[in-house]
């Protein structure tokens, strides 16, 4: 049995600790949003924050998070509507969408570490998501705007 | 074009989907779906658990289109699979204006198979096309059986009123839709009525060019949108497949599960009994969990005899098209004169030149999967997202051995199509799993074996020719190609014949019978049966015109450099729209002149031949006319790039698009469309590529296998001519033009000419040198 902190929740898992957190995650515990695509951690479709940092779930044990606190795009924000998500919705950057609950979670660590990313943060940050529908400009785009965003509503 | 061509391309479809959708004349008290859990057979992507609305009170349902309720809430059935272009928020706008109905009051259900929909496919880039004269009769209907039915309730002429968001009026009075359909409303139409239907002028469009926010997108941010992958029934066991070591022709001779005996979770083994062969020589290992298959099938061995092309590489297959285009074998396509020979004794010079393209993956990022199960009622339900029904499932009743209407998909989103969810043959191993245990099966592909059982972009062989005469004025041409033909294989019906009355696979020659007058011209289409007979080939975003048009305007482009000419003015010079090119009602009115103008507009956008670039640095253009003659949609394209003399590696800078499509019905969704498309055909060019060997692709997964990422995206600008002209796609086209403008621009940059894709640094550096 492993406990961890998911959303703001506390789960115990009863699975073997070697399963990658993203199919706990997502069979054992029925969250969904987080997606699986090529197991190795080179597409960032799984990723969670783990202690607020993105991390790859796919090639994270179960056991590697116990005691720790886990984030999915479900926890991100409770009404779905933190600055990266609505930055997502006004450019409309999703086309098939599959990627990019893993991009979203990449983007909020990022702009939560570096709160005025450059562009080639931005690059070099994001060239770890991949997007099969080729939404990059929109992305690029729209991580910017996030930060726009995020600094308005932090010097209010 | 034969009528095999236009039951595939539309216009028999249209007929078909309009025929199939009026007859039925009903006032529902609610929608039957002809299935026994109507709920869970249909997707409504706009919630996120996907159940699609259901109607308060007694329904107006003008066609099996959609219905309107007492709220004058409006419901539309979609039958294309949503993969990211928001297909169902474009088909219902284009019903709704012509309904007038208010947006917000529009909603969307992504439909079950039942047969009364007709042919279910999302591909081709076809959905608009094919959707807008329906769904425009549709919803004229449905107005103008409202407007009777306010002019009956106040004794009043119908010509004296008008429709508006929902409501009818006479200037003085109104009422809405909602009310008069709790009013009740029984209203068919005959053939001929729907033929008279009044449709809005072009002008009066109030949907249709303008922004509206897609119905599917905001829970694609919130991780509440389903795909395939998030399907879930009650009792199901995971499935992984072990794939035999070639795609046919495999014989499993025994397994052995003696070291996964151990393994919590594991259930069983199955080999599979395929009568469909769509999987032969297949083992699936079951597990109480994902995780519990998968470690099982890590410990589990089995023996297998392989098949007969275990050996085969892509050079046999490459080497296999050489050998197929020095022949005579295969059909010619209609063009305005097909037979060159006399033009090419008689020319002055003879310009020829080999086009090679390698094998290319779809890796869409969803690796397929099904979820397979025969519900209470003896239905099997397959769960999966899939882009056609209608193709597969034939194979699975055939596979499960009932009948296909005892069979019922559900179609989830998809993470990703690009053709490869055109081939539905991820569902038959999990129904046949499901079949052999009893029980539900969520079967799950690793990426690796996604990769290992893709329907492949094949490898391609063209041969070009142009003869010249003593003016050095263009007298004839040639175009050779030879590849895996997807549809040759798949879907053999859908072929059309060419003018010597072989068959052709129109997705593995379209874009080589192109709207230049070049005089004599000869278009010759060759399967290649080596690569059918190795892998499954696939539809893949463009298919065919993603090689063909590489060869094309990689060509056009030596041709002019070849007699002296500017490379712009030399095409605009072969776009006469003459003959055959000068177009024709509705599709593709104006015809070459279209063509000729978008290059011009790209030309202006780019200030292609007109800027100063530093040395090494250079545009390149290339022009299509998208997927096929048939559904022309007119692109141009200008890269500019950077060549590092050292090392030949290559920096596209900036991309220009433009694009004329006719009516663009979303625009937002239209440049989405076409942004996506350019970054593919920018990918597939210098980014990805992979190759058969011993019998199956080598590269497997990300880090060998490197698709574009975002750091690499360069700049781009794409415009859309203004038209009012049928609307025609815009998936595939993007993805034409970039390869060969990449191509040309290298050579506008270095002198080099590369003539393979991808593109590598090492073909430029040789290039040069030759």
């Amino acid at each position: 049995m492993i406990e961890f902190e998911l959303n703001g929740q506390k789960v115990s898992v009863d699975a073997d600790p070697n399963t990658p957190l993203l199919w706990a995650i997502r069979d054992e515990i029925g969250l969904t949003g987080t997606k699986f695509g090529c197991g190795i951690g080179a597409c960032g479709a799984c990723t969670v924050h783990i202690d607020g940092t993105a991390q790859r779930s796919c090639i994270t044990y179960l056991s590697d998070v116990a005691g720790l606190q886990v984030t999915t795009i479900e926890g991100l924000d409770e009404k779905g509507a933190h600055p990266v998500q609505e930055a997502w919705r006004n450019l409309r950057v999703p086309q098939c969408g599959y990627c990019q609950s893993g991009q979203i979670m990449q983007a909020a660590s990022l702009l939560k570490d570096t709160p005025s990313p450059s562009d080639d943060d931005i690059d070099a940050v994001m060239s770890g998501n991949l997007c099969r529908c080729m939404t990059y400009t929109r992305i690029r785009q729209a991580v910017r705007d996030a930060a726009t965003a995020m600094k308005g509503s932090a010097n209010d | 074009m034969t009528n095999l061509m236009s039951r595939l391309n539309g216009s028999d479809t249209q007929s078909q989907m309009t025929r199939r959708g009026f007859l039925v004349s009903m006032t529902a008290t609610g929608v039957a779906f002809g299935f026994p859990q109507a709920s869970s057979a249909a997707i409504n992507p706009e919630v996120p658990d996907g159940t699609p609305i259901t109607p308060n009170g007694q329904a107006f349902e003008p066609s099996m289109w959609y219905w309107i309720d007492a709220d004058g809430r409006v419901n539309v059935n979609i039958i294309r699979a949503e993969m990211g272009q928001h297909v169902g928020t474009a088909i219902a706008r284009i019903l709704a204006d012509e309904l007038e109905v208010a947006w917000e009051n529009v909603h969307i259900t992504h439909v079950d198979t039942d047969e009364k929909w007709g042919l279910m496919v999302t591909g081709g880039s076809w959905s608009i096309w094919q959707s807008w004269p329906v769904y425009r009769k549709a919803g004229a209907a449905g107005r103008t059986a409202l407007i009777d039915a306010a002019a009956t309730k106040w004794g009043v002429d119908a010509s004296d009123l008008t429709a508006r968001d929902g409501r009818v009026t006479d200037g003085t009075q109104s009422i809405s839709y909602g009310d008069l359909v709790a009013g009740g409303i029984d209203r068919s139409f005959t053939e001929d009525e729907l033929a008279a239907l009044p449709l809005k002028p072009h002008a009066d469009l109030r949907l249709v060019g303008q922004d509206v926010h897609p119905l599917d997108l905001d829970t694609k941010t919130t991780g509440q949108a389903i795909y395939g992958l998030d399907a879930k029934v009650d009792g199901m066991v995971y499935g992984v497949p072990m794939l035999p070591p070639t795609r046919y022709g495999s014989k499993v001779n025994s397994v052995d599960d003696s070291a996964a005996q151990g393994i919590k979770g594991y259930l069983e083994t199955v080999v599979l009994d395929d009568p469909s062969g769509t999987v032969p020589g297949w083992v699936v290992v079951l597990g109480e969990t994902l995780y519990a298959a998968r470690s099982a099938s890590n410990e589990i061995s089995v023996d297998w005899t392989a098949g007969e092309t275990a050996n085969v590489s892509e050079a046999d297959i490459q080497a296999r098209s050489r050998a197929l285009i020095q022949g005579e074998s295969g059909s010619i396509l209609h063009t305005e004169q097909p037979e060159t020979s006399g033009v090419f004794d008689a020319a002055t010079t003879v310009m020829e030149a080999e086009y090679t393209t390698q094998s290319v993956l779809h890796f869409q990022l969803e690796p397929v999967n099904a979820t397979v199960f025969q519900n209470a009622d003896g239905i099997w339900e397959t769960h999966s997202g899939n882009q056609w029904q209608s193709l597969i499932l034939p194979t699975l009743a055939t596979a499960l051995e009932v009948p296909a209407d005892k069979i019922v998909m559900r179609s989830y989103m998809l993470g990703g199509g690009f053709g490869r969810r055109l081939n539905g043959d991820y569902i038959v191993p999990a129904a046949l799993a499901s079949k052999a245990v009893s029980k539900p099966v969520k079967l799950v592909f690793s990426r690796e074996e996604d990769t290992l059982f893709d329907s492949i972009r094949s490898p391609s062989v063209q041969k070009l020719r142009m003869a010249f005469d003593d003016a050095q004025a263009v007298t004839g041409m040639e175009h050779h190609a030879s590849a895996g033909w997807p549809t040759q294989v798949m879907a053999p019906g859908f072929m059309p014949k060419g003018v010597n009355g072989e068959p052709y696979d129109p997705f593995a020659i379209d874009g080589a019978d192109h709207w230049y007058t070049v005089g004599a011209h000869r278009v010759r289409a060759i399967s290649n049966d080596l690569a059918n007979q190795t892998f499954r080939p696939g539809w893949l975003r463009s298919v065919g015109p993603g090689w063909t048009n590489f060869a094309v305007e990689s060509f056009m482009d030596e041709a002019a450099h070849n007699v002296g000419a500017d490379p712009l003015q030399f095409r605009l010079d072969h776009l006469k729209a003459e003959g055959i090119n000068a177009g024709s009602a509705p599709n593709a009115v104006g015809g070459a002149s279209r063509q000729a103008a978008v290059l011009k507009r790209v030309a202006e956008m780019s200030g292609y031949g007109k800027i100063d670039l530093p040395e090494g640095t250079a545009m390149g253009l290339a022009t299509t006319f998208g997927q096929s003659r048939s559904m022309p949609t007119w692109t141009a394209a200008v890269v500019q790039l950077a060549v590092d003399s050292e090392t030949g590696e290559v920096d596209v800078q900036k991309m220009w698009l433009a694009f004329d499509c006719g009516t663009v019905v979303d625009p937002d969704g239209a440049r989405a469309q076409c942004e996506g498309a350019a970054l593919w055909g920018l990918s597939m060019a210098l980014y990805e590529g992979t190759m058969i060997e011993n019998g199956n692709v080598v590269d497997l997964n990300l880090g060998a296998y490197t698709p574009l990422r975002l750091g690499d995206v360069p700049e781009m600008e794409i415009e859309f001519i203004d038209s009012s002209e049928v609307p025609v796609g815009l998936g595939e086209p993007g993805t034409t033009v970039i390869a060969p403008a990449i191509g040309n621009a290298i050579y506008n940059a270095t002198g080099g000419r590369v003539r393979h894709l991808p593109i590598t640094g090492d073909d430029v550096l040789s290039a040069l040198k030759s």
